[in-house]
């Protein structure tokens, strides 16, 4: 026998912790000369959009990617312009970022995290993205937003509505245009206190993630403070397809409002369960009954089909919406595309227009740099009246639409009508709320 | 007692589902020894004819209005349906509105066809195989297929209602004397269980009463010794694939209305009718339905609130939860016979 402390397991465990070490990814341990991660030394700068291009939600994918195209060619002078014409900040000039023509790296986030976070890697480390953008999911954006602050760029959220985004999960990297479940429960409840009454009962089904139970907890909290009475929260698997074992007990439990806090394809096939079940031609307690979806969007609506028809809802943005700004991306995207654009479109668009915006204006590619010229940056022009990119938490406050299902559309892309566009002030919450408390922006991080 | 009626009712339209899928899939392993991983794929395929056939009757010509505008101000473009054309407006309209229904005859000659193609191109060079290569080919025949559906009709599902004349929901509180909204249930989900009692019924009296069936039934017990016969089987048996696949699609074009069709339904059903052809045991058709409306039913009576709150999660694994217990007290499963994948 040998007195050799180096064992089988011994060796063992070394060999592991070594090869851990040599897995660990570049982007951890970058060692070139350069001040920050990617910095772009050529012509060319190049961007990284990292949406759903397989999965549930490719469509809304396939409108993002079609958007950031569009601002893509805007950024390098080419079309019309878009929003760019009506932008307040007036530093782009249509010759790319800092004079580099901008490029792009597409990834698919298949709509599931870890996908997702692996695609932006590829993007950070094979093709030298020096920023990520994208998602319509809000687990896959905060994972993503994760990544992004460890690898040392940019990340401009895409279409994510939980409060966790810029509340707990919040990163000093990461930034959001769209709004979130908090702004939709407080533009939604004066609208439904105003059509439905102060005296009702609602019976929630939500989707079981992130999104979800911020949702409930928003929703519940602004439509309790008016003298609503939860009846219920039911959590529904995130995988359900059919929804009818969980709507025919409502009826039953004396509620008179179905709050959906649903997305996607669960909303698509909640929402046509319910009418299916005749819910909306019932009467309890003496009232109509009535269903609310808070998050809404066009695509969606169109799923739904004639389902949608009056039930009330909120959005980020809508294509009908008359001002310059909104007419401008309508008329671009649609004489490209031949559609208007959903609001995953519009959304994804600014976000890559602002971050041009703040990079020409910091006069540099440093993420650091570009998160100072962000945060705190009031603009206005892109669709959604004055808005602030709120330094606190990288939210973005602006105004939010309320919207109802059409009745008699006028054509295929009229499905929403806007009820009410409620004011950015209405929706504003202290940075410290509750519903956003624990968790910290943290430092910026530059990479390299 | 009341929520114990609804959930029942509840768990009928999916079990007559997982039924109607578990049906062919026993089928085709019972004649031909082949376990096929492409029936939810058949299933998804169904539900696409009925959505097809909602597409070619809403197929239009277009002429420009100059009084009205579209969304970007331009004169918008007004869009008229032939049938609508050739049949007057409300004959027109009443056509489009009932097609889900006019989808069966739609659908009927689709799946023969798409059965016989797939048994003679694919599944009859993997009989000799092992299950685990049949599992493997079809598996990836199932992604091949739901890729091309998507490919054509996008990922988002498709809103494809009932007529519109089984709108809304009937109230079975009401006929047993109960306050009204206690227990209610969709017309279309009746029409679908019934039409699901229909089509099972068909299946069995032809197997049961016609010349060919019995023959099925005698290949099924001993391949060999009817081939001796000078019979031949294996024709038989593609028409039989054929026919589970016309099952499948019909379940699938009826289902459109209860849940909107997306590419990837198939799958959703493939595994749980898998389980039900396991619990119903392997080769047995009565047992196929048998187990298809029982774990319907149960499923249906986990998402229960009361019982969620006990056992949170329960919704999601009671099925396997079932198949399992099942499995270890009768390993052949319910209604299984001895010698059917045993060797």
């Amino acid at each position: 026998m040998s007195n050799s402390k180096l064992t089988r397991r011994g060796l063992l465990k070394t060999s592991a912790v070594a090869g851990a070490g040599l897995a660990v990814p570049t982007i951890f341990t970058a060692s070139s000369a350069s001040a920050f991660t990617n910095e772009p030394t050529g012509s060319t700068v190049t961007l990284g959009f990292n949406v759903p291009q397989t999965g549930a939600y490719a469509d809304e994918g396939a409108d993002e990617l079609r958007a950031y195209e569009l601002a893509v060619e805007h950024l390098n002078g080419g079309g019309d312009g878009g929003m760019l014409n009506t932008f307040s900040s007036k530093v782009l000039e249509g010759n790319g970022i800092l004079g580099k023509k901008v490029e792009f790296v597409t990834g698919d986030t298949q709509t599931k995290s870890d996908a997702a976070r692996a695609s932006a890697k590829s993007m950070i480390e094979k093709d030298g993205a020096i920023m990520i953008t994208g998602g319509s999911s809000s687990g896959v954006a905060i994972a993503v937003q994760g990544l992004c602050q460890e690898a040392g760029v940019i990340f401009m959220a895409g279409l994510t509505h939980s409060n966790d985004t810029t509340g707990k999960d919040k990163k000093a990297n990461g930034f959001r245009h769209f709004f979130n479940a908090y702004m939709s429960a407080a533009a939604l409840a004066p609208v439904l206190e105003k059509l439905y009454g102060s005296d009702r009962k609602a019976y929630h089904l939500t989707a079981d993630y992130t999104w979800g139970w911020t949702q409930e907890e928003s929703i519940a909290a602004a439509t309790e403070a008016m003298g609503w009475e939860t009846v219920n929260k039911v959590r529904t698997p995130l995988a359900s397809t059919d929804f009818s074992s969980y709507i025919s007990p409502v009826l039953n439990s004396g509620a008179d409002v179905l709050v959906l806090n649903h997305y996607g394809g669960n909303m698509v096939n909640s929402l046509t369960n319910a009418v299916q079940f005749g819910l909306r031609e019932k009467q309890v307690n003496g009232k109509n009954f009535e269903i609310v979806v808070p998050l809404y969007s066009r695509l969606m609506a169109k799923g739904a089909g004639a389902n949608v028809k009056g039930i009330l809802g909120s959005t980020n943005w809508h294509w009908s919406l008359q001002d310059d700004a909104s007419k401008a991306f309508v008329q671009s995207f649609g004489t490209k595309y031949g559609f208007p654009p959903s609001q995953a479109a519009h959304t994804v668009y600014c976000q890559t227009l602002l971050y041009a915006d703040a990079a020409a204006r910091a006069g540099s590619f440093n993420p650091c740099a570009i998160a100072e010229a962000l945060e705190g940056f009031e603009f206005d022009g892109l669709g959604n009246g004055p808005t602030l990119y709120r330094a606190d938490d990288h939210q973005c406050f602006k105004d939010v639409l309320v919207v109802r299902g059409k009745e008699n559309p006028e054509n295929e892309f009229d499905l929403l009508e806007v009820v009410e566009v409620t004011p950015a002030a209405q929706v504003t919450y202290a940075p410290d709320h509750p519903m956003f408390a624990g968790g910290a922006l943290g430092n910026c991080n530059p990479g390299a | 007692m009341d929520t114990f009626l609804l959930q029942i009712l509840n768990g009928l339209d999916k079990g007559s589902a997982y039924a109607l899928i578990a049906l062919g899939l026993t089928l085709i392993f019972g004649t031909l020894g082949v376990v096929n991983f492409a029936h939810g794929a058949l299933f998804m395929i169904g539900a696409f004819c009925a959505v097809t056939l909602s597409r070619i009757l809403n197929l239009s010509y277009e002429t420009i209005d100059p009084e009205k505008k579209d969304f970007l101000g331009n004169p918008a473009v007004v869009k008229t349906t032939y049938v609508e054309s050739w049949f007057g407006p409300e004959a027109g309209a009443w056509i489009i509105d009932w097609a889900v229904p006019l989808g069966i005859l739609f659908a009927i000659p689709i799946m023969l066809l798409i059965g016989y193609v797939m048994e003679r191109g694919l599944i009859k060079h993997f009989y000799k195989r092992p299950h685990a290569d049949q599992i493997l080919v079809t598996f990836g025949l199932a992604i091949v297929l739901q890729e091309v559906i998507k490919y054509f009709y996008g990922a988002n599902p498709i809103p494809t209602p009932a007529p519109s004349a089984f709108k809304g929901s009937f109230d079975f509180g009401v006929l047993l004397g109960m306050d009204p909204n206690v227990i209610i249930y969709p017309y279309w989900r009746m029409i679908y269980f019934t039409f699901s009692l229909v089509v099972i019924g068909a299946v069995f009296s032809f197997l049961q009463f016609t010349t060919f069936g019995m023959v099925v039934r005698a290949g099924m017990a001993d391949r060999e010794t009817v081939g001796l016969l000078g019979i031949n089987i294996d024709k038989r048996f593609t028409i039989m694939f054929g026919i589970a696949a016309a099952v499948a699609g019909l379940a699938g074009v009826m289902y459109t209305p209860i849940n909107s069709p997306n590419y990837h339904m198939g799958m959703d059903f493939l595994v749980l009718s898998f389980v039900v052809v396991v619990v119903g045991g392997m080769g047995s058709l009565p047992g196929a339905v048998l187990a298809g409306f029982l774990l319907g039913i149960l499923e249906s009576f986990a998402s229960m609130n009361w019982i969620k709150d006990i056992l949170p999660g329960i919704d999601q694994i009671i099925i396997y939860l079932v198949a399992i217990i099942i499995l270890l007290t009768r390993p052949r499963g319910l209604m299984g016979r001895k010698g059917v994948m045993e060797e």
